[in-house]
Protein backbone atom coordinates (compact mmCIF):
# COMPACT_ATOMS: atom_id res chain seq x y z
CA UNK A 1 0.00 0.00 0.00
CA UNK A 2 1.53 3.32 -1.00
CA UNK A 3 1.45 6.38 1.20
CA UNK A 4 -1.41 8.13 -0.63
CA UNK A 5 -3.67 5.11 -0.40
CA UNK A 6 -2.77 4.61 3.23
CA UNK A 7 -3.73 8.20 3.91
CA UNK A 8 -7.09 7.77 2.20
CA UNK A 9 -7.67 4.64 4.21
CA UNK A 10 -6.87 6.39 7.49
CA UNK A 11 -8.98 9.39 6.54
CA UNK A 12 -11.92 7.11 5.75
CA UNK A 13 -11.44 5.33 9.04
CA UNK A 14 -11.29 8.57 10.99
CA UNK A 15 -14.40 9.85 9.25
CA UNK A 16 -16.27 6.88 10.61
CA UNK A 17 -14.61 6.78 14.01
CA UNK A 18 -14.61 10.53 14.61
CA UNK A 19 -17.42 12.30 12.84
CA UNK A 20 -16.93 16.04 12.52
CA UNK A 21 -18.20 17.68 15.67
CA UNK A 22 -21.63 19.17 15.10
CA UNK A 23 -23.15 21.68 17.42
CA UNK A 24 -26.58 20.52 16.39
CA UNK A 25 -28.41 17.92 14.38
CA UNK A 26 -28.84 17.72 10.58
CA UNK A 27 -30.05 21.15 9.36
CA UNK A 28 -33.85 21.28 9.08
CA UNK A 29 -33.85 21.80 5.32
CA UNK A 30 -31.57 18.80 4.73
CA UNK A 31 -33.68 16.29 6.59
CA UNK A 32 -35.32 13.56 4.61
CA UNK A 33 -37.23 10.42 5.38
CA UNK A 34 -35.74 6.99 4.74
CA UNK A 35 -38.46 6.76 2.10
CA UNK A 36 -36.31 8.85 -0.24
CA UNK A 37 -33.57 6.22 -0.16
CA UNK A 38 -35.82 3.31 -1.11
CA UNK A 39 -36.20 1.70 -4.52
CA UNK A 40 -39.12 2.71 -6.73
CA UNK A 41 -40.71 -0.70 -6.11
CA UNK A 42 -40.65 -0.27 -2.35
CA UNK A 43 -41.98 3.28 -2.58
CA UNK A 44 -44.86 1.96 -4.68
CA UNK A 45 -45.49 -0.76 -2.11
CA UNK A 46 -45.76 1.79 0.70
CA UNK A 47 -47.90 4.21 -1.28
CA UNK A 48 -50.48 1.68 -2.46
CA UNK A 49 -52.82 0.79 0.40
CA UNK A 50 -53.76 -2.46 -1.33
CA UNK A 51 -50.10 -3.53 -1.57
CA UNK A 52 -48.76 -2.18 1.74
CA UNK A 53 -48.67 -5.15 4.14
CA UNK A 54 -48.85 -2.75 7.08
CA UNK A 55 -52.47 -2.18 6.09
CA UNK A 56 -53.25 -5.72 7.32
CA UNK A 57 -52.47 -4.46 10.83
CA UNK A 58 -54.47 -1.29 10.23
CA UNK A 59 -57.46 -3.46 9.27
CA UNK A 60 -56.96 -5.54 12.40
CA UNK A 61 -56.75 -2.36 14.47
CA UNK A 62 -59.93 -1.04 12.88
CA UNK A 63 -61.72 -4.21 14.01
CA UNK A 64 -60.26 -3.93 17.52
CA UNK A 65 -61.30 -0.26 17.68
CA UNK A 66 -64.96 -1.22 17.85
CA UNK A 67 -64.55 -4.58 19.59
CA UNK A 68 -66.08 -4.63 23.07
CA UNK A 69 -63.50 -5.42 25.72
CA UNK A 70 -64.46 -8.39 27.87
CA UNK A 71 -64.39 -7.01 31.43
CA UNK A 72 -65.54 -3.40 31.16
CA UNK A 73 -67.59 -4.07 28.02
CA UNK A 74 -66.19 -0.91 26.47
CA UNK A 75 -64.71 -0.48 23.02
CA UNK A 76 -62.32 2.29 21.97
CA UNK A 77 -65.14 3.58 19.79
CA UNK A 78 -67.46 4.04 22.80
CA UNK A 79 -65.34 6.94 24.08
CA UNK A 80 -63.48 8.09 20.98
CA UNK A 81 -66.18 7.59 18.34
CA UNK A 82 -65.10 7.34 14.74
CA UNK A 83 -61.35 6.74 14.86
CA UNK A 84 -60.77 8.15 11.40
CA UNK A 85 -61.96 11.52 12.74
CA UNK A 86 -61.04 11.55 16.43
CA UNK A 87 -57.53 10.09 15.97
CA UNK A 88 -56.51 12.47 13.19
CA UNK A 89 -53.12 13.94 14.07
CA UNK A 90 -52.87 12.15 17.42
CA UNK A 91 -49.85 10.05 16.45
CA UNK A 92 -48.14 13.13 15.01
CA UNK A 93 -48.14 14.90 18.39
CA UNK A 94 -46.89 12.02 20.54
CA UNK A 95 -44.91 11.54 22.73
CA UNK A 96 -46.60 14.27 24.74
CA UNK A 97 -46.36 15.53 28.29
CA UNK A 98 -49.33 14.32 30.31
CA UNK A 99 -50.14 16.94 32.96
CA UNK A 100 -52.35 14.59 34.96
CA UNK A 101 -49.72 11.86 35.22
CA UNK A 102 -46.83 14.28 35.37
CA UNK A 103 -44.89 12.23 32.86
CA UNK A 104 -44.16 11.82 29.18
CA UNK A 105 -46.44 9.38 27.37
CA UNK A 106 -46.00 7.94 23.89
CA UNK A 107 -48.74 6.65 21.61
CA UNK A 108 -48.27 3.01 22.62
CA UNK A 109 -48.32 4.06 26.28
CA UNK A 110 -51.51 6.05 25.76
CA UNK A 111 -53.23 3.07 24.12
CA UNK A 112 -52.01 0.77 26.88
CA UNK A 113 -53.26 3.16 29.59
CA UNK A 114 -56.71 3.23 27.96
CA UNK A 115 -56.66 -0.54 27.76
CA UNK A 116 -55.84 -0.99 31.43
CA UNK A 117 -57.72 1.93 33.02
CA UNK A 118 -60.83 2.25 30.85
CA UNK A 119 -61.24 -1.22 29.42
CA UNK A 120 -60.05 -3.16 32.47
CA UNK A 121 -57.79 -5.39 30.39
CA UNK A 122 -54.33 -6.74 31.14
CA UNK A 123 -51.39 -4.73 29.75
CA UNK A 124 -49.88 -6.21 26.58
CA UNK A 125 -46.64 -4.32 25.98
CA UNK A 126 -45.79 -2.41 22.81
CA UNK A 127 -44.78 -5.44 20.73
CA UNK A 128 -47.96 -7.52 21.09
CA UNK A 129 -49.94 -8.05 17.91
CA UNK A 130 -53.01 -6.20 19.24
CA UNK A 131 -50.94 -3.23 20.44
CA UNK A 132 -49.25 -2.95 17.06
CA UNK A 133 -52.57 -3.24 15.25
CA UNK A 134 -54.19 -0.47 17.31
CA UNK A 135 -51.10 1.74 17.07
CA UNK A 136 -51.03 1.19 13.30
CA UNK A 137 -54.72 2.08 13.01
CA UNK A 138 -54.33 5.24 15.08
CA UNK A 139 -51.07 6.27 13.38
CA UNK A 140 -52.64 5.72 9.94
CA UNK A 141 -55.02 8.59 10.70
CA UNK A 142 -52.05 10.96 10.82
CA UNK A 143 -50.74 10.05 7.35
CA UNK A 144 -49.16 13.05 5.63
CA UNK A 145 -49.68 15.30 8.66
CA UNK A 146 -46.52 17.03 9.93
CA UNK A 147 -44.98 15.81 13.18
CA UNK A 148 -45.64 18.45 15.82
CA UNK A 149 -44.01 17.81 19.16
CA UNK A 150 -44.56 20.08 22.15
CA UNK A 151 -40.99 21.30 22.34
CA UNK A 152 -41.42 23.33 25.53
CA UNK A 153 -43.15 20.71 27.63
CA UNK A 154 -40.78 17.98 26.51
CA UNK A 155 -37.52 19.96 26.68
CA UNK A 156 -35.84 17.85 29.38
CA UNK A 157 -36.80 14.54 27.76
CA UNK A 158 -35.61 15.74 24.35
CA UNK A 159 -32.28 16.77 25.89
CA UNK A 160 -31.96 13.38 27.61
CA UNK A 161 -32.70 11.64 24.32
CA UNK A 162 -30.11 13.72 22.51
CA UNK A 163 -27.50 12.69 25.08
CA UNK A 164 -28.34 9.01 24.48
CA UNK A 165 -28.24 9.61 20.73
CA UNK A 166 -24.69 10.94 20.78
CA UNK A 167 -23.34 8.65 23.52
CA UNK A 168 -20.89 5.98 22.37
CA UNK A 169 -21.89 2.51 23.47
CA UNK A 170 -21.36 -1.17 22.77
CA UNK A 171 -18.34 -3.14 21.62
CA UNK A 172 -18.11 -1.11 18.43
CA UNK A 173 -18.00 2.09 20.46
CA UNK A 174 -20.51 3.79 18.20
CA UNK A 175 -23.28 6.27 18.86
CA UNK A 176 -26.54 6.59 16.93
CA UNK A 177 -25.15 9.84 15.51
CA UNK A 178 -22.17 8.10 13.91
CA UNK A 179 -24.47 6.40 11.41
CA UNK A 180 -27.54 8.59 11.26
CA UNK A 181 -25.94 12.04 11.38
CA UNK A 182 -22.34 11.78 10.21
CA UNK A 183 -22.73 9.05 7.60
CA UNK A 184 -26.31 9.06 6.39
CA UNK A 185 -26.61 8.41 2.68
CA UNK A 186 -23.55 6.16 2.73
CA UNK A 187 -23.81 2.41 2.89
CA UNK A 188 -23.48 -0.04 5.73
CA UNK A 189 -23.28 -3.69 4.69
CA UNK A 190 -24.78 -2.77 1.33
CA UNK A 191 -27.77 -0.94 2.75
CA UNK A 192 -28.12 2.84 2.69
CA UNK A 193 -27.90 4.52 6.08
CA UNK A 194 -30.95 6.64 6.75
CA UNK A 195 -31.10 9.78 8.82
CA UNK A 196 -33.15 7.76 11.25
CA UNK A 197 -36.34 9.79 11.23
CA UNK A 198 -39.26 8.18 13.02
CA UNK A 199 -41.93 9.15 10.52
CA UNK A 200 -43.51 5.80 9.79
CA UNK A 201 -43.85 3.75 12.96
CA UNK A 202 -45.19 1.22 13.50
CA UNK A 203 -43.74 0.11 10.18
CA UNK A 204 -43.47 -3.00 8.07
CA UNK A 205 -39.92 -4.23 7.60
CA UNK A 206 -39.37 -6.79 4.89
CA UNK A 207 -36.51 -8.14 7.00
CA UNK A 208 -38.91 -8.81 9.88
CA UNK A 209 -41.72 -9.97 7.59
CA UNK A 210 -43.92 -8.17 10.05
CA UNK A 211 -45.01 -4.85 11.41
CA UNK A 212 -42.80 -3.69 14.27
CA UNK A 213 -42.57 -0.91 16.82
CA UNK A 214 -39.92 1.79 17.02
CA UNK A 215 -38.58 0.01 20.11
CA UNK A 216 -37.97 -3.12 18.08
CA UNK A 217 -36.06 -0.99 15.60
CA UNK A 218 -34.04 0.60 18.41
CA UNK A 219 -33.18 -2.83 19.78
CA UNK A 220 -32.06 -3.89 16.29
CA UNK A 221 -29.75 -0.85 16.17
CA UNK A 222 -28.37 -1.64 19.65
CA UNK A 223 -27.78 -5.22 18.56
CA UNK A 224 -25.90 -3.99 15.49
CA UNK A 225 -23.74 -1.76 17.69
CA UNK A 226 -23.14 -4.76 19.95
CA UNK A 227 -24.54 -2.77 22.83
CA UNK A 228 -26.73 -4.05 25.65
CA UNK A 229 -30.46 -3.52 25.23
CA UNK A 230 -32.06 -1.17 27.69
CA UNK A 231 -34.29 -3.28 29.94
CA UNK A 232 -37.97 -3.51 28.91
CA UNK A 233 -39.84 -0.38 29.92
CA UNK A 234 -36.61 1.58 30.52
CA UNK A 235 -36.92 5.37 30.34
CA UNK A 236 -34.11 5.41 27.74
CA UNK A 237 -36.47 4.13 25.04
CA UNK A 238 -39.02 6.85 25.71
CA UNK A 239 -36.33 9.54 25.85
CA UNK A 240 -34.91 8.38 22.51
CA UNK A 241 -38.37 8.19 20.97
CA UNK A 242 -39.20 11.71 22.16
CA UNK A 243 -35.92 13.08 20.86
CA UNK A 244 -36.30 11.29 17.52
CA UNK A 245 -39.84 12.56 17.01
CA UNK A 246 -38.69 16.08 17.83
CA UNK A 247 -35.76 15.62 15.45
CA UNK A 248 -38.26 14.66 12.71
CA UNK A 249 -40.53 17.62 13.50
CA UNK A 250 -42.33 18.99 10.49
CA UNK A 251 -41.76 15.88 8.37
CA UNK A 252 -44.96 14.17 7.23
CA UNK A 253 -46.13 10.98 8.95
CA UNK A 254 -46.00 7.85 6.78
CA UNK A 255 -47.44 5.18 9.08
CA UNK A 256 -47.61 2.36 8.32
CA UNK A 257 -44.39 2.79 6.35
CA UNK A 258 -42.55 0.02 4.50
CA UNK A 259 -38.79 -0.40 4.85
CA UNK A 260 -36.40 -3.03 3.44
CA UNK B 1 -58.33 -17.55 16.00
CA UNK B 2 -59.51 -14.50 14.14
CA UNK B 3 -60.26 -14.76 10.44
CA UNK B 4 -57.28 -13.98 8.21
CA UNK B 5 -57.28 -10.45 6.88
CA UNK B 6 -57.06 -9.96 3.15
CA UNK B 7 -56.83 -6.82 1.06
CA UNK B 8 -58.08 -7.33 -2.46
CA UNK B 9 -58.04 -4.84 -5.31
CA UNK B 10 -60.50 -5.58 -8.09
CA UNK B 11 -61.76 -2.66 -10.21
CA UNK B 12 -65.45 -2.11 -9.52
CA UNK B 13 -66.07 -1.11 -13.13
CA UNK B 14 -64.44 -2.00 -16.43
CA UNK B 15 -65.12 -1.76 -20.14
CA UNK B 16 -65.75 -5.01 -21.99
CA UNK B 17 -62.48 -6.42 -23.30
CA UNK B 18 -60.37 -4.21 -21.06
CA UNK B 19 -57.29 -5.73 -19.42
CA UNK B 20 -57.65 -5.31 -15.67
CA UNK B 21 -55.16 -5.80 -12.87
CA UNK B 22 -56.21 -7.74 -9.81
CA UNK B 23 -54.12 -7.79 -6.67
CA UNK B 24 -54.51 -9.64 -3.41
CA UNK B 25 -52.64 -9.37 -0.13
CA UNK B 26 -53.30 -11.77 2.71
CA UNK B 27 -52.03 -11.93 6.28
CA UNK B 28 -50.19 -15.19 6.88
CA UNK B 29 -47.00 -16.10 8.77
CA UNK B 30 -45.70 -18.45 6.03
CA UNK B 31 -43.62 -20.39 8.56
CA UNK B 32 -41.25 -22.33 6.32
CA UNK B 33 -40.75 -25.41 8.49
CA UNK B 34 -36.97 -25.10 8.65
CA UNK B 35 -36.66 -22.88 11.70
CA UNK B 36 -36.15 -23.85 15.30
CA UNK B 37 -37.36 -22.19 18.47
CA UNK B 38 -34.85 -20.92 21.04
CA UNK B 39 -35.22 -24.25 22.87
CA UNK B 40 -34.39 -26.27 19.76
CA UNK B 41 -37.86 -27.45 18.79
CA UNK B 42 -38.59 -27.43 15.06
CA UNK B 43 -41.38 -25.03 14.14
CA UNK B 44 -43.77 -27.04 11.99
CA UNK B 45 -44.39 -25.80 8.48
CA UNK B 46 -47.40 -23.52 8.21
CA UNK B 47 -47.77 -21.99 4.77
CA UNK B 48 -50.38 -21.20 2.17
CA UNK B 49 -50.01 -23.82 -0.54
CA UNK B 50 -52.36 -22.67 -3.25
CA UNK B 51 -54.19 -19.66 -4.59
CA UNK B 52 -57.03 -19.77 -7.11
CA UNK B 53 -58.98 -16.97 -8.80
CA UNK B 54 -62.41 -17.69 -10.25
CA UNK B 55 -64.30 -15.35 -12.60
CA UNK B 56 -67.97 -16.24 -12.41
CA UNK B 57 -66.97 -19.74 -11.34
CA UNK B 58 -64.37 -20.24 -14.05
CA UNK B 59 -60.74 -20.53 -13.06
CA UNK B 60 -58.69 -17.69 -14.58
CA UNK B 61 -55.52 -17.82 -12.49
CA UNK B 62 -53.92 -20.14 -10.00
CA UNK B 63 -50.62 -20.35 -8.16
CA UNK B 64 -48.80 -22.76 -5.91
CA UNK B 65 -46.90 -21.37 -2.94
CA UNK B 66 -43.77 -22.89 -1.41
CA UNK B 67 -41.76 -22.34 1.79
CA UNK B 68 -39.59 -19.67 0.14
CA UNK B 69 -42.56 -17.31 -0.21
CA UNK B 70 -42.38 -14.50 2.35
CA UNK B 71 -44.98 -13.79 5.01
CA UNK B 72 -48.13 -11.91 4.04
CA UNK B 73 -47.96 -12.92 0.36
CA UNK B 74 -48.99 -10.40 -2.26
CA UNK B 75 -50.08 -11.60 -5.65
CA UNK B 76 -51.03 -9.59 -8.71
CA UNK B 77 -52.19 -10.71 -12.14
CA UNK B 78 -54.07 -9.47 -15.18
CA UNK B 79 -57.21 -10.71 -16.85
CA UNK B 80 -59.66 -9.53 -19.51
CA UNK B 81 -62.97 -8.12 -18.29
CA UNK B 82 -65.49 -10.23 -20.16
CA UNK B 83 -68.76 -9.94 -18.23
CA UNK B 84 -70.25 -8.53 -15.03
CA UNK B 85 -70.19 -10.79 -12.04
CA UNK B 86 -68.05 -11.95 -9.18
CA UNK B 87 -64.35 -12.57 -8.90
CA UNK B 88 -63.64 -15.07 -6.19
CA UNK B 89 -60.18 -15.47 -4.69
CA UNK B 90 -59.37 -18.54 -2.62
CA UNK B 91 -56.31 -19.38 -0.56
CA UNK B 92 -55.73 -22.81 0.98
CA UNK B 93 -52.86 -24.02 3.07
CA UNK B 94 -51.45 -26.09 5.90
CA UNK B 95 -53.45 -26.87 9.04
CA UNK B 96 -56.73 -26.52 7.18
CA UNK B 97 -56.11 -22.89 6.30
CA UNK B 98 -58.79 -21.58 3.97
CA UNK B 99 -59.77 -18.03 3.09
CA UNK B 100 -62.12 -16.74 0.44
CA UNK B 101 -62.71 -13.23 -0.80
CA UNK B 102 -65.36 -12.17 -3.29
CA UNK B 103 -65.42 -8.93 -5.26
CA UNK B 104 -68.06 -7.64 -7.64
CA UNK B 105 -67.15 -6.30 -11.03
CA UNK B 106 -69.47 -4.43 -13.40
CA UNK B 107 -68.53 -4.70 -17.09
CA UNK B 108 -70.08 -2.26 -19.53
Amino acid sequence: MNAARLFVFIAAFLAVANPPARADDIPLAERRSGYDQMSAALKAMQDDDTANPGMLWVLEGEALWSAKATTAGKACADCHGDGTESMKGVAARHPAYDEKRGQVVNLAGRIEACRVERQGLAPLGPDAKESLALAAYVARQSRNLPITIDEKALATTIAAGRQLFIARQGHLDLSCAHCHEANWGRKLAGLPLSQGHTTGYPLYRLEWQSLGSLYRRLRACLFGMRAAYYPPGATEYLALETYLMWRARGLPMESPAVRP
Amino acid sequence: MTAPRAIVNVPAKARKGEIIAISALIGHVMENGFRYTTTGVLRPRDIITSFVALYNGEEIFSAQFFPAVAANPFISFHTVATESGTIQLRWTGDNGFAATHRAKIAVE
